[in-house]
Formats: C-alpha cells, sequence, structure tokens
C-alpha cells in the first residue's frame, strides 16, 4: 500500500503489570508502553509504528480503486467479549469492513479507538488485540490510526471499541434502499438469526446450552463476488440489530414497495429455531454480524444466487422474498402454516414472553 | 423441530380449513353478525397472528382476542407499587422480561432501571432465588405474575426459600385467576361471544373440572386449546361443531398435555401457599371478586406487600381507552377510539398494547391481516 512514509526507528515500550490502571490512561510512559505493547505490536504495519496523531494517505492509490470515497464508523459495546464463534475485536473489524462493503466499497483502512475499564487485564486486551490484527490481516484491511482512554470501574463494562473505517466505490457502481423495484428477488446468504441467538445464550442468563456461533465475518469478498455476478444488484444491507425485518421494512419504505418474505424459505438453524420457540423470539428480528440482504432484478437473480453459493460465506444462500406493487412500506410474510401476516419494524428490543 | 413441525402442517391446515369451511356452510348464522369465538389466553392471540390463522377461517368467523395476558391486564397501580418497591436502594427486583415494558402512572421498570434501580430479567422465580442467595446482603423481590400457569413455581420456590430460609428474599404477588374473569365476561349484559377456546397451559395446572359453569349454566361451548396452529383450527372447528349440534360442552381438545382432573402436585403448592384474594383489580376490566391470589399468613415472611408495607395505590384506567369493549368482542381493536394514535405499543394507554399477547398490540404490529391485506 502507499502509506506516504514516515518511517523512525523507535524503542517499543513493554508493560510489566497484569492489569491496566489509570495510570495507563493518563498519557504518561505507561499509556506508551500499553499502546505499543498489546496494540502497535498486535496491528503492526509501517502508517501506525510512528504514533503520529493521524495517518497519512497518498490520494493516488484510492483514485487508482475508484471515484469516491466510502466512510463509515461504529462502536462496539458487546457482553460478553467473548462468545462462541467470535469476541469483541473481531467484531469490531468485520463491523466496519462489512458497513463500507455493503456500499459497494473496497475497504482499505480501519481506526480503532479503545475505552478501556480499569481492573482489566492486560492478557484478555492483548488477545483481544490479536483477534482484531487477525481478522483485518485475513481481509485484507489495516488499522493505521488509534486511540485509548482508560476510564474508572464502573464508568464503562470492561471494554468498547470504535472502529471507523474509510473504503472506496467504482465508478458507476450505485446501489440504494430506494432503488428497489416490483419483481425483484431478495436473497440472504445463509441462515438467520446466529449471532443474536449466541449472544443472548453466552450470557448465561438463561442456563440454557446451545452450539450456536455467531455468523461474525467480513463480508467483502462475498460482495465483490456477487457484484461482479449481477452488476444489475439494487441493494445491499448487513442485517445487525433488529435483524432482516428491520431491513426489509427500511427497503419498502424507502423504495415505496410492498415486499412479501415466504417463511418456509427462510434459512434457520434448527437450534435458533428452538431457541426462539423456548424465548418467544422472533428470528427474523435477530441481529446477525456475517450475512447480507441482496436485492436483485429477477433476471440477474439465478446469477447472483450461484455466485453466493460459490462463496464459502454463501453456501446456503436463498432466494426468501420477491418485490411486489402492494401496499407501499409493508412487508407481509406466507408463514409455514399457509397464513399470511405483517412483519413490522420492532418498537423497542425484543423481550422474552413471560409464558 | 420435532413435535412442534407436525402441528404446523401446511397441508393439515388447508384440510382443516375446508372442513371448518364446509361446517360454517350448513349452519344458520344467528344474530346477523359473524360467530364470535373468544380465545381467552395472550399465547392462542400470539399464535394466531404469528401464523396468520385468522386470514385463513372464512368471514362467517370472528376471533375475540380475551383478557388471558397476564402483563396486559396488570392495573397501573401495580406497576406503581412495584415500581417503589424496585426504587428502593436495599433491592433487587427481579422480574420477568415483558412485564419491563409495562407502563405505571410514574415510570415503567424499564424507566426505573434506567434511573438507578437495580432491575433484573430473569426466565423462572428460581433465578431471583439463586440471586438471593448469591447477594444476602440485599432484599431480593421477584415479580410474580400470571395465571395458574406460572403460579405453582412461584409457589415451589416459596417453599424452596423457606426450607432453605432464605431471609432476604419475597414475592410481590399479583397472580391472578382465569375462571372469576371468565365470568365477569360472561356477567356482562352486552356480550356477543357464541364460544371459546379454552386456556390450555392454565388448564395443564387446574383441569377442565372448573370450566363446566359456561356449558352448564351459561350454555356456551369451551374447547380447551393446544398452542399450535392445528391445534387452534381443530379448536374452532370442535367449538362449530358444538354450536351447529347445538351442545353446550367442555371438551379438551390438548388432551396430550392437559389431564382432566389437572396437575395435584402443583395445586397443592398453589393452595398451600396462596389464598384468595376478595378482589383484585384489572386492567381494562376493572375490580373483579376473588380474581387474584395473595400469600398465606404462614408465608408472610416472603411476601413483599407485607415486608415493605407498600402503599397499594390505585389508579383508574384513561377514560378514553375501550379495552373492555374490545375484551368483550363489541368492538375490534381499530375501533377503538385511540387505537394507533394516543395509545400505540410505544406509549400504551391501555391494557391491550402492552404487551405482543394483547390483542391491541398484535393488531398493531403483526397487522390485521383481513383488514389491512383486504385493499391488495
Amino acid at each position: 500500500m502507499n502509506i506516504v512514509p514516515l518511517i523512525r526507528s523507535r524503542p517499543r515500550g513493554k508493560v510489566h503489570v497484569r492489569t491496566v490502571t489509570l495510570s495507563h490512561g493518563g498519557g504518561g510512559k505507561a499509556m506508551k508502553d500499553l499502546i505499543d505493547d498489546v496494540f502497535v505490536d498486535a496491528f503492526d504495519n509501517a502508517a501506525l509504528a510512528p504514533l503520529e496523531d493521524q495517518a497519512r494517505f497518498d490520494l493516488a492509490e484510492f483514485a487508482a480503486y475508484g471515484d469516491r470515497l466510502a466512510f463509515t464508523t461504529d462502536s462496539f459495546v458487546v457482553d460478553p467479549l467473548f462468545f462462541p464463534g467470535g469476541d469483541i475485536g473481531k467484531l469490531a473489524i468485520c463491523g466496519t469492513i462489512n458497513d463500507l462493503a455493503v456500499g459497494g466499497a473496497k475497504p482499505l483502512y480501519l481506526s480503532c479507538a479503545a475505552i478501556v475499564e480499569e481492573g482489566m487485564t492486560i492478557d484478555m486486551l492483548r488477545q483481544i488485540a490479536g483477534s482484531m490484527a487477525r481478522t483485518a490481516k485475513t481481509a485484507g484491511v489495516e488499522i493505521v490510526t488509534g486511540d485509548t482512554k482508560v476510564v474508572q470501574r464502573g464508568a464503562c463494562d470492561k471494554l468498547f471499541l470504535t472502529t471507523t473505517g474509510i473504503g472506496v466505490i467504482r465508478e458507476g457502481l450505485v446501489l440504494g434502499a430506494d432503488l428497489a423495484r416490483p419483481g425483484d428477488v431478495v436473497l440472504v446468504n445463509g441462515f438467520l438469526g446466529d449471532h443474536g441467538a449466541a449472544i443472548l445464550c453466552a450470557r448465561g442468563d438463561m442456563a440454557l446450552e446451545t452450539p450456536i456461533e455467531s455468523d461474525c465475518a467480513p463480508l467483502h469478498s462475498l460482495i465483490e463476488s456477487v457484484l461482479a455476478a449481477a452488476p444489475g444488484i439494487r441493494f445491499l444491507r448487513d442485517p445487525t440489530r433488529g435483524g432482516v425485518a428491520t431491513v426489509l421494512n427500511e427497503i419498502a419504505e424507502a423504495s415505496q414497495v410492498a415486499i412479501e418474505i415466504d417463511e418456509a424459505a427462510t434459512p434457520l438453524r434448527e437450534e435458533v429455531k428452538a431457541f426462539c420457540e423456548i424465548l418467544g423470539l422472533d428470528p427474523l428480528y435477530l441481529a446477525n454480524e456475517g450475512k447480507i440482504v441482496v436485492i436483485v432484478p429477477p433476471e440477474q437473480a439465478p446469477a447472483a444466487l450461484a455466485a453466493m453459493r460459490a462463496h464459502p460465506l454463501g453456501a446456503l444462500a436463498a432466494v426468501i422474498g420477491r418485490v411486489h406493487v402492494g401496499e407501499p412500506g409493508r412487508v407481509i410474510m406466507s408463514t409455514v402454516f399457509g397464513g399470511r401476516r405483517i412483519v413490522d419494524m420492532l418498537v423497542g428490543e425484543q423481550l422474552p414472553r413471560i409464558c | 423441530m420435532k413435535y412442534l413441525d407436525e402441528f404446523r402442517d401446511s397441508a393439515k391446515a388447508r384440510i382443516l380449513v375446508t372442513e371448518i369451511e364446509a361446517l360454517v356452510a350448513t349452519m344458520d348464522v344467528p344474530h346477523g353478525r359473524p360467530l364470535h369465538i373468544m380465545e381467552v389466553c395472550g399465547g392462542h392471540t400470539h399464535s394466531i397472528f404469528r401464523f396468520g390463522i385468522e386470514g385463513m377461517l372464512p368471514k362467517q368467523i370472528e376471533l375475540v382476542h380475551g383478557p388471558g395476558c397476564p402483563v396486559c391486564v396488570l392495573p397501573m397501580g401495580r406497576v406503581d407499587d412495584g415500581v417503589n418497591i424496585a426504587e428502593r436502594p436495599e433491592v433487587i427486583f427481579a422480574t420477568f422480561g415483558d412485564a419491563m415494558r409495562v407502563p405505571g402512572s410514574r415510570k415503567s421498570l424499564i424507566q426505573a432501571k434506567a434511573d438507578g434501580a437495580d432491575v433484573r430479567m430473569v426466565y423462572s422465580p428460581l433465578d431471583a432465588l439463586a440471586i438471593a442467595r448469591k447477594n444476602p446482603a440485599r432484599e431480593v423481590v421477584f415479580f410474580g405474575l400470571g395465571f395458574e400457569t406460572t403460579m405453582p413455581s412461584t409457589a415451589l420456590t416459596i417453599l424452596q426459600a423457606e426450607s432453605e430460609q432464605v431471609a432476604n428474599f419475597s414475592v410481590f404477588c399479583n397472580h391472578i385467576t382465569i375462571v372469576p374473569t371468565i365470568k365477569a365476561i360472561l356477567d356482562s349484559p352486552d356480550l356477543e361471544l357464541d364460544g371459546f377456546l379454552g386456556p390450555g397451559h392454565v388448564s395443564m395446572v387446574i383441569g377442565t373440572a372448573p370450566y363446566e359453569f359456561i356449558a352448564n349454566f351459561y350454555r356456551k361451548p369451551m374447547v380447551v386449546a393446544g398452542f399450535e396452529p392445528l391445534d387452534i383450527l381443530q379448536s374452532i372447528w370442535m367449538v362449530l361443531k358444538q354450536i351447529k349440534e347445538g351442545r353446550t360442552d367442555v371438551e379438551n381438545q390438548y388432551a396430550r398435555v392437559v389431564p382432566d382432573k389437572g396437575n395435584a402436585a402443583a395445586l397443592s403448592a398453589v393452595s398451600r401457599v396462596y389464598e384468595l384474594r376478595q378482589f383484585f383489580e384489572w386492567r381494562g376490566l376493572g375490580s373483579i371478586d376473588h380474581s387474584g391470589v395473595k400469600l398465606r399468613d404462614e408465608y408472610k415472611q416472603f411476601d413483599a406487600e407485607r415486608k415493605f408495607s407498600i402503599p397499594n395505590i390505585k389508579i383508574a384506567d384513561p377514560k378514553s381507552c375501550q379495552c373492555g369493549e374490545v375484551l368483550k368482542g363489541m368492538i375490534k381493536p381499530w375501533q377503538c377510539k385511540v387505537f394507533g394514535s394516543a395509545c400505540t405499543p410505544e406509549m400504551p394507554l391501555g391494557a391491550l398494547m402492552v404487551s405482543s399477547e394483547g390483542a391491541c398490540a398484535a393488531y398493531y404490529q403483526y397487522g390485521g391481516i383481513k383488514q389491512h391485506v383486504a385493499a391488495e
């Protein structure tokens, strides 16, 4: 990558204590040691190493990929920090990569800001930084700038991460929630609700043991191959908080169309179905961290579906519904039972039912 | 999912719907209006909306969504009392999730939590007892809610707390009983109901005998129904069959779960721990005699009402609210003056908008397909 070189040789600091204390946020040597030992060491790249207040880029590099920048930010406050299928670090990298990728952008650089509660162990912080570094490396993006703050016990919950990302959109690509047209097909790339169910289980409040893992994954390579196979794709979105139901409602509203989905065609893991059944939750509203909803014109739907299924993150891709003229803004589901019902936006958070 | 998918089979559903249509076609529908069948239980309301059952039925049948959502019918004053307890600094207030949003006159439990009260969501009263064991210096109060379905688990938890001598555990008891409420609805002069689907989970505990008066005295058919969509369709067919044949019986469609005699162990725990209150206030229905239970004197050390000498606030339902008329089948949710305007799931005014099992909230969220989709 053509990052403007600022390489200066500088000895890296080392942390010799077990836990993070307020002194690691004081701006002095302890803070520099923490940043060096935990973050710089893990993220290890030429742009970050000099620890300037900003990363610097050569504009020509961006221009080589396309004609528009995509810029996004997201905060991660997940509890617990480690869960089956991932951790807060992996989530923070995937989440921001995906927010860039669903806009059709090639993700290039990320920043990472960490707010750490005093008392957190250095080991745990190291594990999370390592996980961020591995995820970024596999995805081909670099974490080039960052910030660390330490707050008093109780002022945050162990660790909050914010990642910001920059990517480039190639010339001519136009995607938008307002572009869905009657006849378009709705695709997803696999099982829905895994992340939401995995996190609820991992919290341990409901003493349910399940093998459900988060689907947390960077989606840009999948998106790249789907866009190549079906260049007419109207819209892409990663259905995170609020799930697929919320995304479909947003599309129906923005495009002033109706969307009808088929419950029987919706890919759901048996374990997630059972989990939702026990707690009275609706899997359509559960969060996903490795899924995309794709709106594609009917003639390109087979190509899009084939491209998804050929990718490791889309083996179970499926057509789940269609766009109709209908009542604008309305999402309707044909139920497995043969009935129909409206799938609306959630009012607040889904709460388990009493009986 | 085994034992569930079998009861959601769309081919069998089509057969049942055809049978229902054939049966209705041969019936003289009385009163010049559709037949009104009330599902008493909120669990049924939830299934009916979730699977889109209303839209599958012929237009001569209308379902009336009954009072059987214990979260919905909790009156504002009791929520205020609960919030008052939860706001005491020594208290950890443990509650089922969907009770957290029920509005009080000052605030809901979810707002109280945001304001600093230690409110925790639990999945069973035993979870609350475990919190009490872990926090001996705090007072743990369980928000006891629900009909006979959840009454035994609260009773058994109290018996467990007694045998372990857990002194810092108590229950804020709002358990209610369904039979007096069905009776109150049947006694109403403007009633327009032709039959009932009986509450399956309640009946698993109390059996079918307590409903005999509905068939014998009020001459209405009653079918105790399961919660899967095929259960509901079959039960509707059974109610129609009774109307057609001029019978009024208590029938048990849910025999795979509901023994006619109920569950003796659960009933014995219930009668050991609770006694009937003289009356209890219901949101939307007002005060109903003998419709609630409280802890017996022998268990008063576990009674949060006595432990914290709560004020027992009484707050009247808002005047514009028409929940009572919806519950009795006189109007449909969307015919209420405040439906969707002054009363929404975000800011519920009446009982039926409170939980996803309430008829109005279900219409608002899942939409009455007949009403909304008819235009297509």
